[in-house]
């Protein structure tokens, strides 16, 4: 295994917060279809904010998940159909559902610190007979001790792999390194290591690289980064960076940067990139997919998106909290019209 | 009068804040007996230090207990598994009732506000769950004046009060508060959110509720929610709107896809509200618990004053 990583994509789950999670049916077929071609290991796809996501609060989808996942995993050659559940918005009969549509491997997320309540979906999930991945989500929120402390949780509840997710984008390199370091010396050692970034502060790949250089096996990455704020770690940059390590994997560099420029940039409405309002993100240590949702509050009560998300990182708002920004957006708006 | 005999199963947050709060609060309920599994948890040694009659040995020790004639309604404060196992011994004393607080559901929802007179003859009646407490109501305050097709909540509570129960069994919080805001609230489909932040200090109990329904007057809407709200802070006194009811129409040349319900489009109304709670077991931060123990409370206090 020394030197050879498994690499997920995820711009059919994280690329959803991107465009309001409006991926076409036909669109996301054509594109799981060419992501295995391309040689990635697993794709993962779902509403944004996982099985059962789709709503008032994160946004309804343009379809179901059920309507997603179904007739994908006939057509994949190699790589693994995965999908992503949050303990409190998915169940494990979202679940069940999903893996009669195929999917064989999940990710169970909870916030850095909550990593109990997904103890339940892995067990059930390993019944099940999936491969499971446990996603700890605001990784910077959390020590690296204490972070490991949770990941252990989720590793005896029965997860093959644990994650640093870096929500936020927010942790710099050393902080990913102390963070995958902690994992190692926590975590049996044949449970594995995955890494998700976000780019917010520029730091998508490196945070990426710096991972596996500590352990980390299982790296995400999205087409163009589309993802959540400033998206992902680029895949296909990713790749191209392996390839000049290289690091062993199965993908095809120039494929997938054809699909990153040809397929996904022209479906980028609001442009997935390190601006004001996504490096705000990081800056402040906010979960990226609240991005629309304080653009969007944004414009209807006449603020600065970016001083809604630090107020939101202020109040400390977890994952999950969007309605959160309304409710901050209103105080703001309150206290403009006061003043 | 005298004050009716009850009985506690269940020595966790719940169970201890609502023993808390009848011995300070209730002019018609006295605890005959507070019931736990383990001698050493907090629950029961405060109950001891508190002087009321502790037993460690689950319902099988209620039931030999001197004191178990007299008692006339036992709030079952466990877990959903235990419950059906209370259940089962319990029901054959078709006197006595049970006021469930686990998600077992075996008996049919009560939220006060809106359905509690219409239950005295049941002898199992469930408090749904603290975020179903929170939230329903306000769905009800919807669905009275506008049909509801789809109402969704989300219910953002501090992580330390959310005990071992909860956290083991999340998604029974969520199916059994959707099931509720369509039963009881009147709503054609429901779907429930659970978040949990671990904030220090701890941020008070956060409850959003938002609904999707027929396009009516929006002061309808306002009017019946400002009622409603009036109505709950009866009996928790810390239930508050938070901000302004937000509305938006959702235009029929771009509605939302809503599973199961295809297509939709109506008025939008979106509902913040913030539950403080009493301070009694946990601090204030923990609206959730003091929601789910003052309905409980309230809905004994009718059972009683309906006999």
């Amino acid at each position: 295994m020394k030197n050879k990583v498994y690499i997920q994509d995820v711009t059919l789950r994280d690329g959803m917060h991107a465009i309001k999670h409006s991926f076409g049916k036909e669109i996301l077929t054509q594109l799981a279809i060419a992501l295995d071609q391309a040689g990635v290991d697993a794709i993962e796809i779902a509403h944004g904010d996982g099985l059962s996501g789709s709503s008032f609060n994160y946004g309804f989808g343009k379809h179901t998940d059920k309507e997603w996942l179904s007739g994908i995993a006939e057509q994949l050659q190699n790589a693994v159909l995965t999908t992503l559940l949050l303990p409190g918005i998915g169940t494990i009969e979202d679940l069940k559902v999903a893996k009669d549509l195929g999917v064989r491997s999940v990710r169970i997320a909870t916030h850095c610190t909550e990593a109990d309540i997904a103890i339940q979906h892995i067990a059930e999930a390993r019944k099940m007979g999936l491969d499971v991945g446990g996603f700890l989500m605001m990784a910077h929120m959390n020590t690296p001790k204490n972070l490991a402390k949770q990941a252990k949780i989720m590793e005896d509840a029965g997860a093959h792999c644990v994650y640093v997710t870096d929500s936020a984008g927010a942790l710099l390199m050393h902080e990913v390194e102390e963070r995958v370091d902690a994992f190692k010396l926590e975590l049996n050692s044949d449970t594995q290591i995955g890494i998700h970034c976000h780019h917010n502060l520029s730091l998508g790949v490196a945070n990426t690289i710096v991972a596996m250089e500590k352990g980390a096996y299982r790296l995400d990455a999205s087409l163009a980064g589309m993802g959540a704020g400033a998206g992902n770690s680029p895949l296909e940059v990713l790749i191209a960076v392996l390839n000049k390590m290289g690091v062993e994997h199965n993908c095809d560099l120039f494929r997938l940067m054809d699909l990153a420029d040809d397929i996904i940039r022209p479906m980028q409405e609001r442009p997935v990139r390190v601006d004001r309002e996504t490096l705000s993100l990081g800056y402040a240590g906010v979960y990226s997919s609240f991005l629309l949702h304080a653009e969007k509050a944004a414009k209807k009560y006449g603020l600065d998106t970016r001083d809604i998300l630090v107020e939101l990182g202020n109040r400390k708002m977890v994952g999950g909290q969007e309605d959160m920004i309304v409710d901050v957006a209103l105080d703001m708006h309150k206290k403009v019209n006061h003043d | 009068m005298d004050k009716v005999k009850v009985a506690i199963i269940g020595s966790g947050n719940i169970g201890t804040d609502l023993l808390i709060k009848i011995i300070r609060q209730s002019d018609t309920l006295s605890v005959a007996a507070f019931v736990g599994i383990d001698p050493e948890s907090d629950g029961l040694k405060r109950a001891e230090r508190m002087g009321i009659k502790t037993i460690s040995s689950g319902v099988d020790g209620l039931i030999n207990t001197e004191e178990w004639d007299d008692i006339k309604i036992i709030f079952d404060a466990t877990s959903a598994k235990a419950h059906l196992y209370n259940w089962e011994k319990i029901k054959t004393y078709t006197e006595k009732k049970i006021i469930d607080l686990t998600p077992a559901a075996i008996g049919p929802y009560i939220v006060p506000p809106v359905n509690l007179s219409t239950l005295h003859h049941e002898n199992n009646v469930n408090m749904v769950t603290c975020g179903g407490q929170a939230t329903i109501p306000m769905v009800y305050a919807v669905s009275r004046v506008a049909r509801v097709k789809y109402a969704e909540i989300v219910a953002s509570i501090a992580s330390k009060s959310a005990g071992p129960g909860t956290r083991a069994n999340i998604d029974e919080f969520t199916e059994t508060t959707a099931k509720a805001i369509e039963s009881i609230g009147g709503a054609e489909r429901g779907k429930a959110i659970i978040i949990l932040n671990p904030a220090e200090p701890p941020l008070v109990m956060r409850d959003t509720i938002f609904t999707l329904s027929e396009i009516v007057d929006r002061q309808l809407i306002i009017n019946s929610v400002n009622q409603m709200v009036e109505d709950v802070r009866k009996y928790v006194p810390g239930y508050e709107l938070h901000q302004e009811i937000q509305f938006e129409i959702i235009d029929e040349e771009n509605p939302i896809y809503i599973e199961n319900l295809g297509m939709c489009h109506g008025l939008k109304t979106m509902i913040m509200l913030k539950v403080k709670g009493a301070g009694h077991y946990l601090p204030e931060y923990a609206g959730n618990l003091d929601i789910m123990t003052s309905a409980a409370k309230i809905t004994a206090e009718m059972l009683v004053n309906m006999q």
